[in-house]
């Protein structure tokens, strides 16, 4: 908080709104510094210090100023935070000024008052809408050049280059009524809800909670009506056990069965918190019953030419910077309405010592109350008039503006000037449907109303106020809290307790809107020959009313095709403004009603959220959960060097003494082949399968038979998908006659789990069979070598000998003191043995079998060595169950049982999986021995390795490795005819991404001990 | 975000479950023997109704049954849920 | 019609533009065609706009339901690649990138096509090796690809997270430098301007309602909103409405009718100058000319016609697109809205006749159709013109799944939501 400095602010009033002016904020916009106070929100502080100009448009680089005070504002864009900070694009009507804030102004170079971009507007006459589909087409090599051009002019802010150093949190809450918007509609739904017991939830997009009654200068009750706002605001606070109160909180999206999204600016909020203290958003996952939608409506500008001037405002956001802020956007003001409320505007200006030298209303013979008074008070009111040009400075914005007779839609130039530094423009109020018609509400048109109203099919929601296009506010005030009540009773609580007191208003204030001569329609006024401006429709992406015109003339005729072939309404405010103008005049060159031209769909969210808020907690190392081994702790010890695999850490190789990978791996395998080794196997899937009838379940689930299995045997099993793929293979042990523990791979736990959940459900509840996945319940231990039955017998008393614990044989029993489950499995082809404990148990087992093994030379290995020795065996895995391969392309079409039924079974038939010229498993090695094939090369006949692409290929390396129990590099993978075609021939394996080719001999894909007499030892 | 009515957990939030094709009642796995044209049907084909749909869901983080959902597939509204043939019944229900 | 050049704008800016004329006709139907295609996307429009231009057939409509261009063509995140593994689908989508990169000017008409690459990230080393599986196939196909290491992803989008604390570091990439964007709706424009040209007739506001045959069980036509057309041929260029429309003629079709959601953060200047997916994350990124970052990621999951998807999607993919640029945190994202897919169950299109005599299909086109738009537009037209399937699409025939010969990309089997 800096001290209150010299005279500043020279637009600021002295009195009035609702800022706090005994605290000064200082903030800094394009390197000057500047002052505001607290309630200021950016724009207004931007204003009362006479900064008109504050951003440069999308596509001409206009200058542009603030045209709208909230959310609908199009133009006021600038870039907030500074370094890693750094935020484009924010609105600076939404944004809540802080002490030391810092803005600057975008898309300009080298500054905001000289944008040489500008100088496009040059050229303008030949950027139209979709110029660029109509050029650059030839030569060939002129899109490549001037696209990044193109790119490079549009575009707005710039991205930050830093990660983010602000948290983001996602938070879930239930409510029997939400109400959006906390304007008088809002209040009152609210309060009637909250009296009878319901759990509430008010949000609203700003960071002040009242809407309209902060702006306007209406009285309530005779007293001011923030007063009664506050009061409400008390009440609903009070009631904090049931009602939950979400200021700068914007409900972006209506969602399936009451679920709204909900974006809290947190750092946005009066009370806000320190830049990284707290989370600075939070995105609300909102579950309600029932909704009222209170959002109000967005005032539309008009159109006529030069109406993009910084100075050229909305009538509203006028009143609202003068009522709500204590701050006069311009000295010497015109207001140019097509309807009565437009001249509030008169009254309100003049009490803050603007002087309003003409109203200018294009209906002829104006009467009411509003129009009347402001002649009585002496305003010049222009009947039968329009704008039609406006003259100003370029970077100060609007000198006066052209006054023309208006009459039928033709106009003739008064030839006048009115001098003005502001125009307080109003076309008339849209009801903010966006959340209403967000999940396929059809908005109607109301010609009285000149705005589309709710579709009356799709309450609830309950609409209340202004987004019902309900007018006047006690009519407003009443609609709130029926809207409150019927949700209550729709939610199906009692109404109980007194309803809040509908306020009287003060009929001295200027609420007689709608008593007066109807609004007139004008959605554009005519462009007068001489005039300098462009019609602005969307003055963010610089649509005019010519392109509207020219996009027509072309034939793009529908809302959608204009949107898109315009730009109209694409930009960041979402066309909250220019929308209904733009399908207007479109209509008019259809010559077609409104409703017959319809709207564009709205779309979520309702204004832009930070992508940071709807990512939540799950960003950088949390975007996904870490699984570890119960052995992990003792592992890292041990120097393992971890590996991501999907879900998992895992262990991929122990380096000592500085070793390479390679190194490591070579000394892991030919230990293990020597000696013993082990590797931590629990990431396997694990499947108890349980029920008489496990065997049966079995065999309908995999390719080879079961039901001959003994207890104490395990058997390895091939699972295909209903197409005859396989899906994924593993082994299950047979602990006893209705009891089996599966395994599946790392990978497909899930999805094998889901598959047999699915067959057993779906297709065969009639099997009494139970599952449950074990996979984190148990921690596994894979010892293998040829000491490994040595090391086994160290640390166990059962009988581990060759005749008790035959190959693919199993044991219960305590190992290492710990109980277990020994099966004799071998993945890496030698003596071998899974020891399986309740995971609680891993690290110990881990620990102590270290500790035992000692003196065998016993040594850790990792996933790497792992995959070296299966495919020094020829085993297959996830690179050959790729999900495309049958049984037979693996080399295990002998297991495919013809006694029984299993899933897959039929359509493994087909003619095409049949065919014996499919890519079928094989064995590859160097023909020099020396030089390795690497995975993923292309197998193609050596006759065309050196001719010219494409060349027809015959297969893939599937896996590959250097071979160390061998002596040479071996792989593993697939040829069309398989081994039967080309064993013993020549192949080529090219990889031309490195430009690589290897002359590779076709052998049986068992390179290490094919006959398994060192894992059956 | 859509309510799943899992007829044994109750209505929870649609990212608890997983979609996995038509009811089987409307879409019947053939016979082990049946012609292929039948199995290619089964497997492959779909009728992905627009409007009212029945169609098998499981309660994937919650109870992991599949149970059957009948939902508008262009409103996303959903008129009810009941458990497949065989499967135990929801807690409560009458016998 | 006016010729689109830098010429012809120049002196329509002189002229206040008033002499531009339709880029096409907004028909009416007539009673009777050679050929009607069914759906005024992009495939639709191409189909037609080669059937005129390569086959010379003189009586084509295309009848769409809404506005032209308001399907999938009008939806997607525009990404143009042929970095397939499979032949049969290398060779199609590179016929196709063949078309593109000459587009503009067979079409008069700037459909942006933007060749800045598409990088495909790897996380793992056996990703790694997949993606060399690819790389090497589609080098051997003809088709460019470069594997790149870390610093030189690093150089091509430098706001890539590439440190190793990221939760799925990346350890390498494929990329295909041809590959790119274009501007999506100029697409379908373009088509329909040069199909208009050549006599087509582009019907909107036109829904098929029943489709006619004779007694034989040919086609002789359809029934529409706007009253019955006759033709003895028919093409179905329908995506995600396929289904409803076979069911017409009772035919059963291995597709199933998905959600899926794009979305896009508010324009910023450049700062992505390549498209970027990763499998781990599921998600894809690019910039589009305007400046907005484009997202798409995976299906919502279930079957669904509502243009309208949830938010645990949208939040997956915000999460991992701030995880993979963690710069992209404080943008906004601005719009998101959903296309309806005909998800097919190998996750390949189909283009083939039907058994219905005059019925053609051009359906399934999962995630990919729009790069697809100017192959699948040839080689239907060829398949209606002859009578026969053209070569590059006989791998799409509609018979696959029954003969086993199904073309998985990327072995998800026949679970639609998995492609």
């Amino acid at each position: 908080m800096s001290a209150p400095g010299p005279a500043r602010q020279p637009h600021r009033l002295g009195s009035g709104g609702h800022i706090d002016r005994s605290r000064t904020l200082s903030f800094r916009f394009d390197g000057c510094s500047l002052t505001g106070h607290p309630g200021d929100t950016l724009a207004s502080a931007l204003l009362a210090n006479g900064v008109r100009l504050v951003a440069r448009s999308f596509k001409y680089h206009r200058p542009r100023g603030i045209q709208g005070e909230g959310a609908e504002d199009p133009s006021g864009l600038v870039a907030l935070g500074r370094g890693d900070r750094h935020e484009p694009n924010t609105r600076a009507t939404l944004t809540t000024l802080t002490d030391g804030l810092v803005a600057r102004s975008q898309n300009r170079w080298p500054s905001l008052r000289w944008d040489a971009a500008a100088l496009t507007a040059v050229a303008s006459a030949f950027m139209p809408a979709g110029f660029y589909y109509k050029t650059f087409i030839t030569p060939p090599q002129v899109w490549p050049l001037a696209g990044p051009i193109l790119r490079r002019m549009a575009g707005m802010g710039r991205s930050p280059t830093a990660p983010d150093p602000d948290r983001y949190e996602h938070r879930t809450a239930h409510c029997d009524v939400l109400v959006v918007g906390a304007g008088p509609a809002g209040l009152m739904a609210a309060q009637a809800a909250a009296r009878c017991g319901a759990r509430v939830i008010l949000a609203d997009e700003r960071a002040w909670m009242g809407g309209c009654l902060l702006k306007e200068k209406t009285r309530l009750d005779g007293r001011p009506g923030t007063a009664w706002v506050a009061d409400a605001l008390e009440e609903l606070a009070s009631r904090d056990d049931r009602v939950t109160l979400l200021p700068a909180t914007t409900v972006t999206g209506q969602h399936d069965h009451g679920f709204w999204l909900a974006a809290d600016r947190i750092y946005d909020r009066p009370d806000a918190p320190a830049a990284g203290e707290g989370p600075r958003q939070r995105l609300w996952h909102i579950r309600a019953t029932q909704t009222v939608l209170a959002t109000g409506a967005i005032e539309r500008p008009l159109v006529f030419a030069g109406n993009d001037r910084a100075g050229v405002m909305l009538a509203g956001a006028a009143r609202a910077f003068v009522n709500q802020y204590g701050v006069t956007p311009g000295r010497r003001a015109v207001v140019f309405t097509s309807h009565d409320e437009g001249y509030r505007t008169v009254f309100d200006l003049r009490g803050a010592g603007i002087e309003v030298v003409a109203v200018v209303d294009p209906r002829p013979e104006v009467r009411g109350p509003l129009p009347d008074r402001a002649r009585a008070v002496g305003v010049r009111v222009l009947d039968g008039h329009v704008i039609g040009d406006t003259r100003g400075h370029p970077t100060r914005g609007l000198e006066g503006v052209a006054l023309h007779r208006y009459h039928d839609g033709g106009m003739v130039p008064v030839g006048e000037w009115i001098e003005a530094d502001l125009l307080a423009m109003s076309g008339g109020w849209s009801p903010t449907l966006h959340l209403h018609a967000q999940t396929g509400a059809r908005p109607v048109w109301d010609d009285d109303l000149l705005a589309f109203r709710p579709d009356p099919w799709r309450m609830p929601p309950w609409m209340a106020g202004g987004c019902a296009g309900t007018r006047g506010l006690d009519a407003v005030l009443r609609q709130g809290l029926e809207a409150g009540r019927n949700a209550v009773e729709a939610a199906g609580l009692r109404l109980t307790g007194a309803p809040p007191p509908v306020p009287a208003i003060d009929r001295d204030e200027p609420s007689e809107v709608g008593e007066g001569t109807p609004q007139a329609p004008l959605w554009a006024v005519p462009k007068p020959a001489m005039a300098g401006g462009k019609r602005f429709v969307d003055i963010q992406d610089d649509v005019t009313a010519e392109d509207i015109a020219l996009a027509h003339q072309e034939g793009f005729a529908t809302v959608e095709h204009l949107k898109r072939y315009t730009a109209l309404g694409m930009g960041t405010d979402q066309g909250k403004t220019s929308n209904v103008n733009g399908l207007a005049l479109l209509a008019e060159a259809r010559g077609e009603p409104i409703p017959m031209v319809g709207t564009t769909t709205f779309r979520v969210p309702y204004t832009p959220i930070t992508m940071g808020a709807l990512a939540g907690e799950s960003v950088g190392p949390r975007f996904a959960p870490v699984r570890r081994s119960p052995m992990h702790e003792a592992q890292a010890e041990a120097g393992a060097v971890f590996q991501t695999v999907g879900p998992w850490l895992r262990p991929r190789y122990f380096p000592r003494d500085g070793e390479t990978l390679a190194e490591a791996v070579r000394r892991e395998v030919l230990a293990t082949r020597a000696n013993v080794g082990m590797v931590d196997v629990s990431f396997l899937g694990k499947i108890d399968i349980q029920g008489p009838d496990a065997a049966e379940f079995l065999n309908r689930v995999y390719i080879n038979g079961w039901k001959s299995l003994p207890v104490g045997r395990v058997r390895y099993g091939l699972m295909l998908r209903e197409d005859g793929m396989a899906l994924d293979d593993g082994t299950c042990a047979r602990l006893a006659e209705d009891h089996v523990a599966m395994t599946t791979t790392t990978a497909n736990a899930g999805r094998v789990m889901a598959h047999l959940e699915h067959a057993l459900q779906v297709h065969w509840p009639d099997l009494d069979v139970r599952l449950v996945s074990t996979t984190d319940a148990w921690a596994a231990v894979a010892i293998a070598g040829p000491k490994s039955r040595q090391l086994l017998d160290l640390v166990t008393d059962l009988d581990v000998s060759n005749e008790a614990l035959p190959f693919m044989g199993l044991t219960v029993g305590p190992v290492c003191g710990l109980p277990a489950r020994v099966f004799r499995i071998s993945f890496s082809g030698e003596l071998a043995y899974e020891i399986n404990v309740p995971a609680g148990y891993g690290d110990a087992l881990w620990r102590r079998l270290t500790q035992a093994g000692a003196a065998l030379g016993l040594v850790p290995y990792g996933s790497e060595a792992l995959g070296v020795m299966r495919i020094e065996k020829g085993h297959v895995a996830g690179a050959e169950l790729d999900g495309r391969t049958t049984p037979h392309d693996l080399g295990l079409g002998r297991m495919v049982s013809t006694k029984k039924s299993f899933i897959g079974k039929r359509l493994l038939q087909r003619p095409a999986l049949q065919d014996p010229d499919r890519p079928a498993l094989v064995g590859l090695v160097p023909e020099d021995g020396r030089t390795a094939i690497p995975a993923g090369s292309q197998l193609i006949a050596t006759e065309h390795a050196a001719e010219a692409v494409p060349i027809p290929m015959l297969g893939h390396v599937s896996s590959a490795c250097s071979g160390p129990s061998v002596g040479h590099p071996v792989a593993l993978g697939f040829l069309k005819g398989g081994l039967a075609r080309w064993e013993g021939q020549t192949v080529v394996a090219a990889y031309p991404l490195k430009g690589t080719q290897v002359r590779a001999r076709v052998v049986p894909p068992h390179f290490h001990d094919p006959d398994g007499s060192r894992q059956n030892a | 975000m859509m309510l799943i009515p899992c007829p044994w957990c109750g209505p929870r939030p649609r990212v608890d479950f997983s979609y996995g094709g038509p009811d089987p009642a409307d879409h019947p796995r053939p016979a082990d023997d049946a012609p292929l044209e039948a199995w290619t049907r089964y497997v492959y084909e779909r009728d992905t109704p627009k409007g009212s749909a029945r169609e098998l869901w499981r309660h994937a983080a919650g109870c992991r049954q599949w149970f059957v959902v009948e939902r508008d597939t262009v409103t996303h509204e959903v008129a009810g849920s009941h458990p497949l043939p065989g499967a135990p019944r929801p807690v409560g229900e009458d016998l | 019609m006016i010729r689109y050049s830098a010429l012809s704008l120049l002196r329509q800016g002189f002229a206040g533009h008033g002499g531009w004329p339709r880029a096409w006709r907004d028909a009416d139907p007539r009673p009777d065609y050679d050929v009607v295609i069914v759906g005024g996307g992009g495939h639709g429009l191409a189909t037609a706009y080669y059937l005129a231009r390569n086959h010379g057939i003189k009586r084509i409509a295309v009848l769409e339901k809404g506005w032209l261009g308001g399907g999938s063509v009008g939806r997607n995140t525009t990404i143009v690649r042929s970095n397939y593994l499979l032949d049969a689908n290398a060779a199609f989508y590179e016929h196709g990138m063949k078309l593109w990169t000459r587009l503009s000017r067979d079409l008069n008409y700037n459909v942006m096509f933007s060749q800045r690459g598409v990088l495909n990230l790897a996380h793992t080393d056996a990703q790694m090796e997949a993606f060399a599986r690819r790389g090497n196939a589609m080098r051997l196909n003809g088709i460019d690809a470069e594997v790149l290491d870390v610093p030189a992803i690093k150089q091509l989008a430098p706001l890539l997270d590439t440190s190793a604390e990221a939760r799925f570091p990346i350890v390498g990439g494929l990329i295909q430098p041809r590959a790119g964007t274009a501007r999506h709706d100029a697409v379908a424009w373009g088509y329909a301007r040069a199909a208009s040209a050549l006599g087509v007739d582009i019907i909107q506001r036109c829904e098929v309602t029943e489709i006619l045959r004779d007694t034989k069980g040919a086609i002789t036509g359809v029934e529409t909103t706007r009253g019955r057309i006759r033709a003895e041929k028919i093409g179905l260029c329908v995506a995600g409405q396929t289904s409803r429309l076979a069911a017409m003629v009772d035919l059963p079709l291995p597709l199933e009718t998905h959600l899926l959601q794009a979305m896009v953060t508010e324009p910023v200047k450049p700062c992505l100058d390549t498209v970027v997916t990763s499998g781990a994350a599921h998600c894809y990124i690019s910039q589009t000319d305007k400046g907005e970052l484009v997202f798409g990621g995976d299906l919502d999951g279930y079957p669904s016609y509502a243009q309208r998807g949830e938010t645990p999607l949208v939040e997956h993919v915000c999460a991992a697109a701030v995880s993979l640029f963690p710069a992209f945190s404080r943008l906004r994202l601005m719009r998101t809205w959903g296309g309806v897919m005909d998800m097919s169950m190998d996750g390949s299109p189909i283009i083939d006749r039907t058994p219905v005599p005059g019925l053609y299909l051009n359906a399934g086109w999962c995630y990919g159709g729009f790069k697809a738009t100017p192959a699948a537009g040839w080689c239907l037209a060829h398949t209606i013109a002859h009578d026969a399937p053209h070569d590059l699409v006989k791998p799409f025939a509609l018979d696959r799944f029954a003969r086993g010969a199904t073309l998985d990309e990327k072995g998800a089997g026949p679970t639609p939501a998995l492609h």
